[in-house]
């Protein structure tokens, strides 16, 4: 689904048919000896932990509105400012995040657990594979973001429905990922003999499939990530999204972009906040897979 | 050739119909009732049923199915629950906004995304390298409709270069056409720019050390000529086979432009629809996306058979 | 001139004794620039190429004969630092600009590679390359370019000339598309030909064939012709003189006969024994023991001297290339010239 692309050119040139042959074992280490990688962990973690400590931050509700208070610009008082409402801006921005972050990673535990799922039946399958392939070159192709507004034109803005949509729309590129590595894993000789031996299928899947494809789905994960966060927010700032009563980076801007003359830090702040998590997202997804596949990194 | 697009365009046709796949069964499993919903409360029930019968509602599910099909392929989507006029010729007064959005916005990306690619690999990792690539990355990780807003504020609001909302159709003349598209385009660009300039940089990185470019080079043929024409000419074809992703990440991205530019685009009329529970007017709308959507990578393929000749003879 | 160009016996292969020298190669090297310093490739590579004359380039590969090619070509890596002079056709080219180089690339060189399916441009019809490269060269108009296009392609022995101009590489067979190659080589009327490995990737009943061509090209046109190979067969039959490399190095230089027949160096000789002989009826296969030692690890002394089974304590210095018997050899214990 072109809600999200692959931030690298070598997806595209069919790198991911071939085999991420990498043990886990050392990613951590390498992770940290990787600058890049290092900066994008100290960056989400920054993110988690004001997201998590969002209430202890800055408490109360941010979503109060203090007409008094209104277009203050960022200060000392007011650190971001205030908006039209008067509400304080480094409020709605810590506040904002802890949905923004949620919807994606809720999105991308289902998406990519799917993804998983079926990507292994699919490598397993012939017949099941014909249709899924058929399914995911249509959904790859189409904007997510028009089937997610159409689904929560249907369903109704809410939480529910973002997450929905978006999980089903980010299934079809990490299934395509998933089975191309399952189609290379089960080639392999360990594999074929455990098939020999009559080793059952969803042992085959635990044992086996599961740890090689980790790797490519490791990385997959931080950009479905990326996108699942950039997707919320899109339809968010669109009105088609959580609802006008929760508060996202995507909300938050909706309003602000009225007032983009007259108090331009509204605007400024909650897309910030939305640029460093995806920056960050992607960055981590990059070195992941310099780390992960060597074949791919050689490139740079 | 012929053969070759009529290949592609059996690959296509998922793309069109599995979307509007979804769409039907969204809106037929849904709990709730359709004609319903989308006559709101004061409704009386006659005018429900009249509904239902309109749309086919009382039907069993496949036969529904059969008739949403017959409609899809004789282009009769019935009629705007809102506009009371028929979705086909509504559609077509806001897909041109978006076509030329989209096509202006891509071949921006691909101008731009070629050019800096092309500056990257040349001086690879000297500093103008670095700073290509990292800009690269930023550019990919930024939000359109935000980037969207930091143009308007500095291009429209500060600088007053540019309106900072509404469309004037390319009829009303280049000038006044360019000044409405450029910001929304250059916005809805940046991203694939950003993803074709890494494109562009790796691929020329690989096609440089290609013998045939050592040949040119033995010929006594010019660096200029041997970049400009030997080297682009094969270093491109990765860019243009991801210029169809592109244009479908773009029409998405287009609703959002659209909203904030105030362009009478599909996106628009895709959220107004949502909005009005104009289910009619939604399908349309996806339709018609699609369908765009399968003639610009039709056009991309093509243009792809013209670079590449080892395709035409398939 | 240098020494080993001693008088040609009357009854050799070669033209006139006193054609002039084309490619004339004196203490040649070459090393890469990397991050940890200069990697030698090539060192004190010598030798010259008359007109009508065929050298043969012979060694393993990874012995620095097509980078050596490459330095002649002004093709180089960007990394390289070369030393030693180069003369074509009487005139000093080592020390002209890049530019200059590049000039004379087409006009005066001309360059055939081992794989002419990734030699040629896979998206740009076979006209194109060749008219693109005599417009340049030779200032031709399209419609000039074109007429000479389909004229070489004529001479290389290509059928319907006119049509192949039109088509891609891709859609010619392995034969076929080096004798585009060589066409595209000769187009523009150099006086040196470079073969890297010309007939390597092609069938053994093409290879004959193009050769063949090769061969006619040469005398016809009176080409100097430099031939990069591993094949001594194809030395013996094509070549009058021969080069033989090792580990950077040359290690014996000469006319191919006397080389092919009774070589002095023992690397040489191990090259000739490697070769399975079929003309004296019985069939002899002795490898060299070892292995060519990686650049970056190369011996002090003679670099040949841990495979080689004469090598004593002397070996341990570098021998230079003198002369022993009819060729000249880098070896502090050649072999008796005849066997």
């Amino acid at each position: 689904m072109t809600l999200i692309q692959a931030t690298s050119p070598d997806r595209l040139s069919g790198g991911d048919e071939e085999a991420f042959v990498t043990t886990n074992r050392s990613v951590w280490q390498r992770l940290l000896a990787n600058p890049t990688a290092m900066a994008s962990i100290i960056m989400l973690t920054i993110l988690a932990l004001s997201a998590v400590l969002a209430p202890l931050l800055a408490p109360g509700n941010p979503l109060r509105v203090s007409p008094a208070d209104r277009f203050i610009p960022p200060g000392a008082e007011h650190l971001f400012g205030t908006d039209n409402l008067g509400r304080d801006m480094l409020k709605m921005v810590l506040h904002g995040g802890r949905t923004s972050l949620l919807v994606g990673l809720v999105v991308t535990v289902i998406s990519m657990s799917i993804a998983v799922v079926l990507g292994a039946i699919s490598g397993f399958y012939r017949q099941v594979d014909v249709v899924l392939m058929r399914l995911v070159d249509g959904l790859m192709a189409f904007p997510g973001i028009v089937l997610a507004t159409a689904a929560a034109g249907i369903m109704g803005p809410s939480m529910t429905t973002v997450i929905t949509s978006l999980s089903i729309v980010l299934i079809a590129p990490s299934l395509r990922i998933v089975r191309g590595q399952v189609l290379v894993v089960r080639e392999l000789q360990m594999i074929e003999a455990a098939r020999a031996v009559g080793v059952p299928t969803l042992r085959l899947f635990t044992r086996y499939i599961l740890p090689a494809v980790s790797s490519p789905i490791l990385v997959q994960a931080s950009f479905i990530f990326s996108a699942a966060v950039l997707g919320e927010a899109g339809l968010s700032f669109i009105g088609v999204g959580i609802g006008p009563k929760e508060l996202s980076w995507g909300n938050a801007l909706t309003e602000a972009r009225n007032y983009i003359a007259q108090a331009p830090w509204i605007v400024l702040f909650p897309g910030l906040a939305l640029m460093f998590t995806i920056l960050a997202l992607n960055l981590l997804g990059d070195s992941l897979r310099d780390i992960l596949d060597p074949r791919l990194a050689r490139r740079r | 050739m012929l053969r070759y697009l009529g290949k592609r365009f059996l690959l296509i046709l998922p793309t069109i119909f599995v979307p509007l796949i979804l769409v039907f069964l969204l809106l037929r499993l849904s709990p709730g009732d359709p004609a319903g919903m989308m006559l709101g409360d004061q409704a009386t029930a006659e005018q429900i049923a009249a509904l239902r019968t309109q749309l086919g509602l009382d039907q069993p599910i496949w036969v529904q199915f059969l008739l949403w099909l017959k409609g899809i392929v004789t282009l009769d989507l019935g009629n705007s629950i809102f506009f009371r006029e028929p979705v086909m010729q509504i559609v077509p007064r806001y897909a041109g906004v978006t076509i030329m959005l989209t096509l202006v916005a891509l071949t921006l990306a691909i101008l731009i995304g070629i050019t800096m690619g092309l500056i990257s690999a040349m001086n690879r990792n000297r500093p103008i390298d670095r700073g290509v690539v990292t800009t690269a990355v930023l550019g990919i990780s930024l939000p359109e409709f935000w980037f969207a807003l930091l143009l308007i504020f500095i291009f429209a609001v500060t600088l007053r270069w540019f309106p900072v909302a509404g469309y004037n159709p390319p009829s009303a003349g280049v000038i006044a056409f360019a000044s409405t598209i450029f910001l929304p385009a250059l916005a809805l660009g940046v991203r694939q720019s950003a993803l074709m300039t890494r494109m562009m940089r790796s691929s020329m990185l690989d096609v440089l050390n290609e013998p045939y470019i050592t040949t040119a080079r033995a010929q006594g043929l010019p660096e200029s000529k041997v970049i400009g024409q030997y080297a682009m000419r094969t270093a491109a074809m990765p860019v243009v086979t991801v210029a169809g992703l592109s244009a479908g990440y773009m029409l998405g991205g287009a609703v959002a432009i659209e909203i904030i530019f105030a362009l009478p685009g599909l996106g628009r009329m895709l959220v107004e629809a949502v909005g009005r529970r104009d289910y009619p007017l939604v399908e349309g709308g996806v339709l018609t996306i699609s369908l765009v959507l399968a003639v610009l990578n039709l056009a991309i393929d093509l243009i792809y058979a013209i670079l590449d000749p080892r395709i035409r003879y398939q | 001139m240098t020494a080993h160009l001693a008088p040609l016996p009357a009854d050799q292969l070669s033209p006139a004794p006193l054609a002039p020298t084309v490619l004339d190669v004196d203490n040649l090297s070459l090393s890469l620039r990397n991050a940890d310093g200069m990697l030698p490739i090539v060192t004190d590579v010598s030798f010259s190429i008359r007109q009508g004359e065929a050298v043969a380039l012979v060694g393993e590969s990874g012995c620095g004969k097509s980078i050596t090619a490459s330095a002649i070509m002004g093709i180089a890596p960007e990394n390289a630092v070369i030393s030693g002079t180069i003369t074509l056709n009487g005139k000093v080219i080592s020390n002209l600009s890049p530019g200059d180089r590049r000039r004379l690339c087409g006009r005066h060189m001309g360059f055939i590679f081992q794989e002419p399916m990734t030699a040629l441009h896979p998206a740009l019809s076979i006209g194109r390359q060749m008219t693109d490269t005599l417009r340049h060269n030779l200032g031709l108009s399209q419609g000039e370019a074109t007429n000479r296009a389909a004229e070489l392609l004529d001479r290389v022995g290509i059928p319907r000339a006119r049509d192949i101009l039109k088509g891609y590489v891709h859609e010619l067979s392995g034969g076929m598309r080096q004798r585009v190659m060589i066409a595209l080589a000769i187009s523009c009327g150099p006086s040196l030909i470079i073969a890297d490995e010309p007939t390597t990737a092609l069938d053994v009943t093409i290879q004959a064939q193009v050769l063949d061509l090769l061969e006619d090209m040469r005398r016809e046109l009176n080409l100097a012709m430099l031939f990069i190979t591993h094949d001594l067969e194809v030395v013996g039959d094509f070549c009058e003189k021969a080069v033989v490399m090792y580990a950077g190095d040359v290690v014996e230089r000469g006319l191919s006969a006397d080389i092919v027949g009774a070589p002095t160096h023992p690397y040489a000789r191990g090259l000739i024994d490697a070769v399975p002989a079929h003309d004296d009826g019985r069939t002899r296969l002795t490898p060299i023991l070892g292995t060519v030692p990686p650049v970056g690890q190369w011996p002090e002394g003679c670099r040949f001297a841990p495979r080689c089974s004469r090598a004593d304590a002397q070996c341990q210095t570098r021998p230079s290339l003198e002369r022993h018997g009819q060729t000249d050899a880098r070896c502090w214990h050649p072999l008796e010239g005849n066997r």
